[in-house]
């Protein structure tokens, strides 16, 4: 293990916190200009042209505003809740290929911090860590809302897991690697080889899991809105309230590469314009969130539930069958 | 080097993170440090190169096993310590150190005799998931079979236990209809 290396991937670490970062940032931008104009507003208009600086307006807003805990909530506990939101959503990029390997200067650089061959699972497990925020939040927070929302949303991630992994299961077994680079370095040949036009049940129902596990609309009971309060993060204030947000975006961004690279063919052959497509992908994934959040309203946490385990949950197991049946035969 | 600073570094966040679920009276403290602690253990697999067990520690430990905990947790208030109560601290301790004693020579006993001998050794041709794959379908198939089947009864009897009413839905029914359920109820055992 040479210096080189240590270096390279701590630049690395540093360049994806901060890209990423200010695409959380920049989302909540988007986010308000996509449903502003779904819904014949504007949306943020005055700070900067286009309101483009409102994301620093908010930043700064975060940054200042009073750090308030409560009375009787368990201080540290409630400290660090935001924070494995946000850094499980960070940790989970470690493994995430953003970028197919390119040359500056004569020196190679992997866009990926640690190419473990255990990729795929790796990213599920750390994003399924990020169920403690919400539910260490709520449960610290002193307050019967926080906690009833922590319970659900808790409730929701654990259930919705098990779609994430089942339905990812059939293309693993076509693949026969957990590796999100042999995941790409299949479906290399082009748009027909991409894996979701052998798998595309699996590819609907993982996309449907991703809104449960990003707690976005029409799953966002995380934070019912028709409880006039923001769930589990009623009670926090300031930069700790912005730390749920990042994270929240963040795994939005993340979810969206793995999407894409699982099963719309990643960055193909890793010339500039597979890279160009990759980035094209993902900015369609995210639009998604932001269009299905104008379009549509959030179920009841029954109907999510009995969507879960009574509808996806067979379908996913039924494909995972189907698919061995043919690869066998 | 590397290997040691990061095998020293989290066998110290682990002991760390263990003695605080065992110490203190706080729930949330202990649930929070018991999955962090479970989180450091994946870091052995990971120094070891043993990825997959890595990832699947951190996925079944702290992503479902540590989650059930915290369901639980979600019936009492956390906010409040727990108050143990200690009949006979004596006993405690002896047990304790029995136990200590025990799994400290359980894990001694076969480096002093020189008999440690990996029976499946990382093969650098495949990888590290189809090597486990390899063991638990030729070597483990009965224990990895009976725990399959040990597994599905657990869960069919999760909902043949909870299952009773499923099929009424408790926000769609009008008001009497909920209170007349409630007689038919039986009191349940243990209760208070």
């Amino acid at each position: 293990m040479d210096v080189a290396f240590i270096i390279e991937t701590i630049a690395k670490i540093v360049v994806i916190l901060l890209i990423f970062s200010a695409l959380a940032g920049l989302g909540t931008y988007f986010e308000r200009k996509v449903l502003a104009f779904m819904q014949r507003r504007l949306g943020p208009m005055h700070v900067g042209p286009f309101g483009l600086l409102q994301v620093a307006a908010d930043g700064i807003k975060l940054f200042t505003k009073e750090d308030i805990i409560p009375q009787n909530v368990v201080k540290p506990i409630f400290k660090i809740a935001p924070v494995i939101t946000a850094a499980t959503a960070f940790m989970a990029a470690a493994a995430i290929p953003f970028w197919p390997q390119f040359t500056v200067m004569g020196y190679t650089v992997h866009p990926i911090v640690a190419d473990i061959n255990v990729g795929i699972l790796y990213v599920l497990g750390v994003m399924a860590i990020g169920l403690y925020g919400p539910l260490l939040g709520g449960m610290a927070s002193a307050n019967k809302w926080s906690l009833i929302s922590a319970a659900r949303s808790a409730a929701i991630f654990i259930s919705y897991e098990v779609i994430t992994g089942l339905s990812l299961l059939a293309p693993l077994m076509m693949v026969g690697s957990l590796s999100l680079v042999d995941i790409n370095n299949y479906q290399v040949g082009g748009i027909t080889h991409w894996i979701v036009w052998s798998q595309p049940v699996a590819f609907v129902l993982f996309w449907i899991a991703a809104f449960a596990e990003t707690g976005r609309t029409p799953f966002h009971l995380v934070a019912n809105d028709h409880e006039i309060i923001d769930g589990f993060g009623t009670e926090y204030s300031g930069m700790r309230w912005g730390l749920f947000f990042i994270g929240e975006y963040a795994n939005m961004f993340f979810i969206s590469f793995v999407i894409a690279i699982v099963f719309l063919g990643g960055f193909g052959d890793g010339t500039f314009a597979g890279a160009f497509q990759l980035i094209l992908k993902v900015a369609f994934f995210f639009f998604f969130f932001l269009w299905t959040r104008a379009a549509w309203p959030d179920v009841r946490p029954d109907q999510l539930m009995w969507l879960c385990w009574k509808v996806l949950m067979p379908i996913a197991v039924l494909n995972v069958v189907v698919t061995g049946i043919v690869m066998m035969f | 080097m590397f290997e040691a600073i990061a095998f020293y570094l989290f066998a110290a966040l682990t002991i760390v993170m263990f003695t605080i679920t065992v110490m203190t009276s706080q729930a949330l403290y202990a649930i929070t440090a018991m999955a962090a602690g479970m989180i450091f253990i994946s870091a052995f697999f990971f120094i070891l190169g043993a990825d997959f067990l890595g990832a699947i520690q951190i996925i079944v430990y702290t992503g479902a096993v540590m989650a059930l905990y915290a369901f639980g947790m979600m019936f009492f208030d956390t906010t409040r310590n727990v108050v143990e109560k200690r009949t006979n601290p004596q006993i405690v301790f002896v047990l304790g150190v029995l136990a200590a004693v025990m799994v400290v020579a359980i894990f001694v006993a076969p480096i002093v005799s020189n008999n440690i001998q990996a029976l499946y050794p990382i093969d650098a041709a495949i990888g590290n998931t189809q090597a486990i794959g390899m063991v638990l379908f030729t070597k483990y198939l009965v224990p990895f079979e009976l725990a399959a089947v040990m597994l599905l009864v657990a869960m069919i009897g999760g909902i043949v236990l909870a299952g009773k009413k499923m099929d009424k839905s408790l926000t769609l029914m009008a008001e009497e209809d909920i209170g007349s359920m409630d007689d038919s109820i039986e009191p349940q055992a243990g209760g208070h």
